[in-house]
């Protein structure tokens, strides 16, 4: 008995300065991080914060600390990220609502945290893939937002020449953009093993949802990557609902951070951007120094539907969405961080909404005025270039395309 | 289009429906075998002569001597360097670079496989070969050797899991890497198929262009078609399910010269590449094979014989049935005379047959089998796949559209049956000799 007894006090004390742990441990609060030192008066000198000691759970191993550093300057840059990529994504649903956008288009606002975050934990050496929710990514691993709206709008200015659209977009560093649900995986895993097959010193980001996670690939892919110790972080970014159906009515286990069986994993706060900063550092360094892959769950949140013909309000209240707009926001969590810290005031701020306003309303422009892909576009690419058939068929019967 | 000279050719047979060749569908009715594609009418002969047939004194050996026995394979290095089409990479040509020609080696197929795999391998450091139990020597023993020559880093197993093995296979030519794939047998392609047609077909045209890098090239292998004892899946056909892929090219290898200059072609093809293997070939089919490193080019066809009255096309495993079919059509043995009617009976000269083996099924060769048709008049397609959704009837349509004008009868096709592969009635399902020499025999008498 008094072993049993002494185990529960222990528990008991342990848990007691955390009662928010009773539902699942993890905080999603985006401005819960804290000041540790003083605020430098340089731009690009480090300064010390540390995150909120609930912004990582961990499953067979040691969760990431929660101390890190950054800088005025690189906050600024997250921030000016941040409301840039919100910013175009509420163009791309004024542009759909247009009907200049056609087919499909799936927007990422609320989970800005996760994309721009990411990107300022890696390099341009590292890869990533994800899912069809794919607009930010394309834009911060060196594409541009004209780019990214044209192809949403079918132009030739688009980065994939209007052909492939909103789910298809590709960089030198990021590959798309998959339509078909978990696909993209099993591609990350190939992706990775290249790069350790050529002693890289980098990683690849394998993202999905939660809808995905359950998807039979996504293990395919976990158990190739652990059995060769491949360098893939596979990413799962739980925005709660897989289309429109919540985690809980379609995962037996919906802490996705422990679903890699052998492989560790962590769950990370994806609202408040620095969480997810350290998150993918702690990932980057895991895959690179050689400990195999890593499952890392980002929780985050969408406010929009799945796609845009998904209002989004049927399978949740109009309250929930409400509530984590007004409390979780990241780039409002981010905007208070700035202000509390005395990093930039509240004017400097704005003129940075209204430059990537303006930003976006420029790239909107111009890719309107880009003109649809020309003809040619319909018979190029199908094949490489020089291993095409001799000829293809047109749209009418006497049409026909020949290859030199 | 419509040319005036063939519609007048055509003009009678407009009204005319010849009864066709019953008699000869019921020869060797006593091994147990329908030859007739359509089941609603193979009991009922048209002309009633159902009682005059006899049984067949011939052998099925006879009939149907081995696969290896072939006049497809060619025996001596002088056929074999004859080979239209060859390429070889070093850009010497037939005389070599030393100026003496080339070296020929016989060979069975999977022994050209793996020879092709191996020159790829070593030609070529970011290439890969991997698959469920290829380390060893794989099934078939395609990649017997290759792990302990390249090392496991480049040659090793996967788990049992196909779908993961074609998004890999992807992942990693799309960063430039020379990915080579094989399904274990063509009919767990299947979990795949999503990622095949979905990822690996689109990916250069979503991208724009931009992927796979350059060098990026993904090759699936993988053994197809009937051994006579598979059953439901080990005996499968799968080629017609990518017909709809643009995208991706799909080729089906029907000999060893084949399989390796096809396939080394497949792995330097930045476009991803199924190539199947009709896996009853593997042993039995034996050839002189150049050993130096050659490509043959993906997408014509190889016309095997050449003929004015017909043209027949056939690829993999039935290529042998087909060309055992015309060879006895051509010179027929005194049980199967009695069988033919009239015109294509001796001492009336025998029908001139062109037999084309198709190769490449997406994207399907279908100007080049319109042409052959415009100047023949007659088409019969076979393959061991059943009908429904089967490379046969996307050829029939396409080629009927096309050359309506010219044909001279429907168009014929001989093919497995719409049902499972079944274990017990493999030989049953397979298109043999009697079916194809039927098919061709009323076609020509149409």
């Amino acid at each position: 008995m008094l072993p049993t007894l002494r185990a529960t006090s222990l528990r008991a004390v342990r848990s007691a300065p955390r009662a928010r742990a009773l539902v699942r441990g993890l905080q999603t609060d985006a401005d819960k991080s804290e000041l540790t030192g003083h605020v430098p008066d340089k731009h690009d000198e480090p300064f010390s914060i540390r995150l909120h000691d609930d912004s990582f759970q961990s499953y067979k191993c040691d969760a990431p600390s929660t101390e890190i550093s950054v800088t005025k300057g690189e906050l600024l840059h997250m921030y000016d990220q941040m409301t840039t990529m919100r910013r175009m994504e509420q163009a791309a649903d004024a542009l759909y609502k247009a009907k200049l956008i056609r087919g499909f288009c799936h927007l990422a606002i609320g989970q800005e945290a996760v994309s721009v975050g990411m990107e300022h934990a890696i390099t341009e050496s590292d890869r990533v893939i994800t899912s069809y929710r794919c607009h930010t990514f394309a834009v911060l691993r060196g594409g541009s937002i004209k780019g990214v709206l044209a192809e949403l709008m079918g132009r030739e200015a688009g980065m994939s020449r209007g052909k492939g659209g909103s789910m298809h977009i590709f960089t030198p560093s990021f590959f798309g953009g998959n339509g078909i649900v978990g696909a993209q995986v099993p591609l990350g895993a190939g992706i990775a093993f290249a790069q350790k097959y050529l002693k890289q010193p980098a990683c690849t980001f394998a993202l999905y949802g939660d809808g995905a996670s359950n998807q039979g690939q996504v293990f395919e892919a976990y158990n190739m990557a652990k059995l060769w110790n491949i360098p893939c972080v596979f990413v799962c970014e739980n925005n709660k609902y897989g289309m429109g159906t919540s985690a809980e009515r379609s995962s037996m286990n919906t802490q996705y951070y422990t679903r890699g069986d052998q492989i560790a994993g962590i769950q990370v706060n994806g609202m408040d951007i620095l969480a997810v900063k350290k998150a993918c550092e702690f990932a980057k360094e895991w895959t690179v120094s050689g400990k195999g892959p890593l499952v890392v769950e980002f929780v985050t949140y969408r406010y929009g539907g799945h796609s845009m013909s998904d209002p989004g309000t049927t399978y949740r209240t109009r309250d929930e969405v409400q509530q984590m707009r007004s409390t979780h926001d990241p780039i409002a969590g981010l905007k208070k961080y700035i202000l509390d810290w005395g990093v930039a005031d509240e004017s400097a701020l704005k003129a940075m909404d209204k430059k990537a306003k303006e930003e976006i309303a420029q790239a909107v422009e111009e890719a309107k005025q880009s003109p649809m892909p020309g003809l040619h576009e319909f018979w190029t690419d199908i094949y490489y270039a020089g291993s095409e058939p001799k000829r293809m068929r047109g749209r009418v019967k006497d049409e026909f395309h020949d290859y030199n | 289009m419509r040319s005036p000279t063939a519609s007048c050719l055509r003009g009678p047979a407009l009204y005319s429906r010849r009864p066709s060749s019953a008699p000869l569908r019921l020869a060797l009715q006593h091994r147990f075998k329908s030859s007739v594609d359509d089941p609603s009418t193979s009991q009922v002969p048209r002309d009633g002569t159902r009682a005059r047939a006899t049984p067949s004194h011939h052998s099925a050996q006879e009939l149907e001597p081995s696969l290896g026995n072939s006049n497809l394979l060619k025996r001596t290095p002088e056929e074999a360097l004859a080979t239209k089409g060859l390429v070889f990479a070093d850009g010497h040509g037939l005389k070599g670079p030393t100026g003496k020609g080339r070296e020929t080696r016989q060979m069975n197929l999977h022994q050209a496989v793996r020879d092709a795999m191996r020159t790829a391998l070593t030609s070529n450091p970011k290439s890969f070969i991997f698959g469920e139990d290829v380390k060893a020597h794989g099934v078939f023993r395609c990649t017997q050797g290759l792990a302990e020559e390249f090392g496991q880093k480049r040659v090793f197993n996967t788990p049992l899991t196909e779908q993961g093995i074609a998004g890999f296979g992807i992942g990693l030519a799309s960063v430039g890497s020379t990915a080579i794939a094989e399904i274990q047998f063509g009919d767990y392609i299947f979990p795949a198929f999503d990622q095949l047609v979905n990822e690996a077909a689109k990916q250069h045209y979503a991208s724009g262009g931009s992927y796979p890098l350059p060098g990026g090239s993904f090759t699936v292998r993988a053994p197809v078609m009937s051994v006579g004892h598979g059953g439901l899946y080990h005996s499968q056909s799968p080629e017609g399910f990518f017909l709809g892929a643009a995208g991706l090219k799909v080729a089906v290898v029907s000999t060893p010269i084949q399989a390796k200059g096809l396939l080394l072609a497949a792995i330097r093809d930045p476009t991803p590449t199924i190539i199947f293997e009709p896996k009853v070939l593997y042993r039995a089919a034996v050839e002189q094979v150049p050993v130096d490193d050659y490509t043959l080019p993906l997408g014509p066809t190889d016309e095997v014989r050449p003929g004015t009255d017909l043209t027949v096309v056939s690829y993999g495993t039935p290529l042998y049935t087909t060309l055992r079919a015309i060879e006895l059509l051509s010179n027929p043995p005194p049980a199967l005379v009695q069988f033919l009617p009239e015109k294509l009976r001796p001492p009336n000269p025998a029908p001139s047959i062109q037999l084309i083996d198709l190769r490449t099924i997406n994207p399907l060769p279908i100007g080049e089998i319109t042409e052959a048709v415009r100047k023949t008049g007659r088409l019969v397609i076979v393959h061991e796949a059943g009908k429904s959704g089967s490379v046969g009837n996307n050829l029939a349509g396409e080629v009927g559209r096309r050359a309506f004008d010219y044909l001279e009868a429907p168009i014929g096709l001989a093919a497995g049956w719409d049902v499972p592969v079944p274990l017990a009635y493999e030989k049953f399902y397979q298109p043999d000799v009697i079916r194809v020499f039927d098919k061709l025999v009323e076609t020509l008498s149409y």
